[in-house]
């Protein structure tokens, strides 16, 4: 029926001058966006299937190729835009909800991107970091709260268990699962060597990823997937997701497809089963509940690991956090609205939660008017792009925060958003082994630690220029931020002035 | 412009001088100090703090209270006369001279919590103190408490800091300690409260510098009851020692690696037993390091304490001879006052000079 038919919003652009009909396109392409015709002894594409990832033009040894905007259009309309007119004809087909990947990609505000950092002149000196010690060191876990001393007067060293970080940066969760085997081990191994933690998230930690232990972080979901004791002792920290920032209020879904014999075992399901997890945990139905489980897994792992509680950024996010922040957890994590998925329904991607600039600025102040700000650590995600980002949110109160989407990028995604069809021609996000061996750990991890190195020296220069040389200082030091045609109520909420002022 | 209002950024001059034995000298030394550094300061605020002054009432808070007129002196009397017992009461003595004009109402007074009051509060005195002079400062329009400590008062106003001494008398004064400071602000205070020391309880700070990591020590101290209205480094310099030695009960020297904490390559090149003092402290009160450039001279009951920012970023001098130790922004401001010393030296970034009281004296 042709009313099903949707024109594509990119199309393949083929230089057949500089095409010499090597096939690479075709065999790199998961999609099927390429074929040989060999009546023709002609490369042609499909644009309907093309997923726009880049593998193609990245690969082309002639640069024949690249992808552009189709440049089709239904009749203007500001109510109407193509998008969702498109939408409701798929949705009119096939009666399903629809399904999206990574971040929220709406025209929502960035409030990072309407804040500006100081820089000192004149009456204080700007710290060079290439001749001055420049400490980017973070310690996440609460504060002792009462000093004691021994019979000789001296201080008792007692410390709460807590994690130490080179920088104040995280990878954040994704399963393996969700994202392949190769790419859990690139995290892993740029985690050890940066001096950070990656996240297993909740798909279970691989049986080759124990030796990752002391850097990595492990997570019990509502689904429960693949927590066992040695699964607990394994990891340095704890983490509870309550929620997640790209769909909050809903729970998890990973198709039976890409449950084969690996992360059956990972997860402890059977193969090609759809590991579904719930919206809620089933044995938290309140903060009390949650209470129990904070503690259920400080017994099981002997008081010795902080427990952390990631929760989506929602409208009451100060509200909850402060309730978990007297609850026995040691971090809070909060999820921004931007942050990443492997699949979620795009309704929810688009619609559900707050930005993360908004939620870190208000649970911060909430839980220091409360007076409790220093059991916790505050941890950020979704939408952290940038070491300026990473400036802005610890300058705004987080103690840290957690990248997942430059991460990947890092891998090689160039953020298509198709996740979800499990056909990741970068063998990022992808089950299938053909696809999964094209992204070499070896590779991979030194281009995560290039990331992060490169961030931890722009973060340093920009501490260096405030004239910051501990990023204990940075911390929640928020007259280090102006705000930028932003209003009175905005600047009230991120604690901020106005450039000017 | 009055402080508090905005942000003020200042360079300055500061000095100080203590005698370990205890002995009584003039406030007349610290002023011919502080003096000698006239080009550091732009006559926008001076201001003294002295200890052992008041021998006579040593038991005794001794308020010094600025008011901007009779109707916030009465509001201020009135609340005092509530929760103290007033032993005494009185105009600070002063001399008018030209270079020192538009005075508040300037008063003392010496007082003791009303026992009644006290036990109701269910505090102990001195938090009972520390509440009383907040509030006074927050609530009472057009009064401040600039000093409340006992044997100790701090004297400043808006000047050159060799004429508020001359102002205030300062050479009838004798102590066993006194400390100055000459201020370089940025912007045009009107108004003497900003001028420093600033004080709370017997703690006093004089401050040279500007610390880049006020906002994060602000918001920290202010979740402890606090409230920075001043909106200068000193407030919440003296705030933070407030904290940590009367509530958490640090040493000096540990407030000391608190304030300029050793850097983490220092700390792990130190053995076992202190290192591991050191990563507490700097974890425990990772929101109480100060970064940026600064020399203070903090003063407390029967002792002094010196410190530089940890790139030392601001000049201090220290100097020793006999039982007198001196330290000052310049070595000639010691020089002036005592010109054969038996050491001088640089006190490294972060390295704290400090001196006690020896054994019973005072």
């Amino acid at each position: 029926m042709a009313i099903n038919y949707i024109y594509p919003d990119y199309e393949i652009a083929r230089n057949q001058d500089r095409c010499i009909n090597c096939r690479v396109c075709e065999r790199q392409c998961s999609n099927g966006a390429h074929e040989y015709i060999e009546d023709l002894n002609k490369m042609v594409s499909y644009d309907e299937k093309c997923v726009n990832c880049h593998r193609c033009v990245a690969l082309c040894p002639t640069r024949a190729l690249k992808i552009v905007k189709s440049g089709h259009t239904f009749k203007e309309n500001a109510n109407w835009p193509g998008k969702i007119i498109n939408e409701i004809y798929k949705q009119a087909e096939s009666g399903g909800v629809l399904l999206s990947s990574m971040g929220n990609p709406e025209s929502f505000p960035v409030y990072f991107d309407k804040m500006l950092i100081n820089a000192s002149q004149v009456t204080n000196p700007s710290i060079d970091p290439l001749r001055e010690p420049m400490e980017t060191k973070v310690f996440l876990g609460p504060k002792p709260q009462k000093i004691e001393r021994d019979e000789k007067g001296r201080i008792k060293k007692v410390l709460p268990p807590f994690l130490t970080l080179s920088m104040p940066v995280m990878f954040s969760a994704m399963s393996y699962g969700s994202i392949s085997y190769n790419a859990h081990e690139s995290l892993a191994r740029a985690a050890e060597e940066v001096g950070i933690y990656y996240n297993t998230g909740e798909g279970g930690l691989h049986e080759d990823f124990y030796k990752y232990g002391k850097n990595t972080i492990v997570q019990v979901a509502s689904g429960r997937f693949g927590v066992h004791p040695d699964y607990l002792a394994a990891a340095a920290a704890i983490e509870i997701k309550m929620g997640q920032g790209a769909k909050p209020g809903i729970g998890g879904h990973l198709p039976g497809t890409k449950v084969g014999p690996d992360v059956s075992r990972t997860r402890m399901i059977p193969e090609g089963s759809d590991a579904i997890s719930p919206a809620p945990h089933h044995d938290i139905y309140s903060i009390e509940d949650l209470r129990q489980l904070v503690y259920s897994l400080k017994e099981a792992t002997n008081y010795q690991k902080p427990v952390i509680v990631k929760i989506a950024a929602v409208h009451n996010v100060a509200a909850i956090a402060s309730g978990i922040a007297r609850s026995g957890a040691d971090i809070i994590a909060i999820d921004g609205f931007r942050g990443g998925t492997g699949a979620a329904p795009t309704r929810i991607r688009d619609n559900v939660g707050i930005p993360i600039e908004l939620a870190l600025a208000c649970v911060d102040k909430r839980l220091r008017d409360e007076g409790i700000r220093d059991n916790v650590s505050i941890v950020v995600g979704g939408g952290i792009r940038s070491s300026a980002d990473v400036v802005k949110a610890i300058a705004l109160g987080a103690d840290c925060v957690y990248v997942a989407t430059a991460a990947l990028m890092a891998l090689g995604c160039h953020l298509c958003r198709s996740c979800h069809t499990g056909k990741c021609n970068w063998g990022i996000a992808t089950q299938v082994p053909e696809l999964a061996k094209r992204l070499n750990p070896n590779i991979g991890y030194k281009r995560l630690v290039n990331l992060m190195n490169a961030w931890k020296h722009e973060i340093e220069e920009m501490m260096g220029g405030m004239g910051i040389n501990s990023i204990e200082t940075l911390k929640g030091n928020r007259l280090m931020l102006r705000g930028v045609g932003l209003n009175e109520k905005e600047l009230e909420i991120l604690g901020i002035k106005h450039a000017g002022e | 412009m009055r402080e508090g209002t905005f942000r003020n950024l200042s360079g300055c001059a500061i000095s100080g001088i203590f005698s370990k034995s205890g002995k009584r000298f003039s406030g007349q030394k610290i002023i011919d100090s502080i003096a000698v550094m006239h080009e550091r300061s732009n006559g926008l605020g001076g201001g003294f703090a002295g200890y052992g002054i008041y021998p006579e009432y040593k038991d005794y808070y001794a308020f010094h209270v600025f008011y901007d007129d009779s109707a916030a002196k009465k509001d201020c009397e009135d609340f005092l006369d509530s929760h103290f017992d007033i032993i005494n009461l009185s105009k600070i003595p002063t001399r008018k001279i030209p270079e020192i004009t538009d005075e508040p109402l300037i008063w003392r007074y010496f007082v003791s919590p009303l026992p009644t009051k006290l036990a109701d509060s269910q505090l102990d005195e001195r938090e009972f103190v520390v509440r009383c002079v907040i509030r006074i400062n927050t609530v009472i329009d057009g009064a401040y408490v600039f000093s409340s400590g006992k044997n100790m008062g701090v004297f400043k106003a808006v000047g050159f800091p060799e004429d508020v001494g001359r102002f205030y008398r300062l050479d009838e004064y004798e102590g066993y300690c006194f400390t100055a400071h000459g201020r370089y602000p940025t912007n045009t205070p009107g108004w003497w409260g900003g001028a420093h020391p600033f004080s709370l309880l017997d703690y006093s700070v004089v401050h040279n510098g500007e610390i880049s990591s006020y906002d994060a020590n602000r918001r920290a101290m202010e979740m402890y009851g606090y409230k920075c209205t001043l909106l200068t480094d000193t407030e919440v310099i003296t705030y933070i020692i407030d904290y940590l030695h009367r509530t958490k009960g640090l040493t000096f020297k540990e407030i000391s690696h608190v304030l300029a904490a050793p850097f983490w390559t220092t700390i792990e090149s130190k053995p076992r037993e202190e290192r591991e003092e050191l990563e507490f402290l700097r974890h425990t009160f990772a929101s109480q390091l100060l970064t940026g450039p600064f020399s203070i001279i903090v003063g407390f009951e029967g002792g002094m304490m010196a410190l530089n920012d940890r790139l030392k970023l601001r000049s201090m001098v220290a100097g020793e001879k006999d039982d007198m130790v001196y330290v000052a922004s310049e070595e000639a401001a010691i020089r002036i006052i005592q010109e054969d010393l038996d050491r001088v030296w640089s006190p490294k970034g972060g390295e704290a000079v400090i001196v006690t009281l020896k054994e019973g004296q005072i």
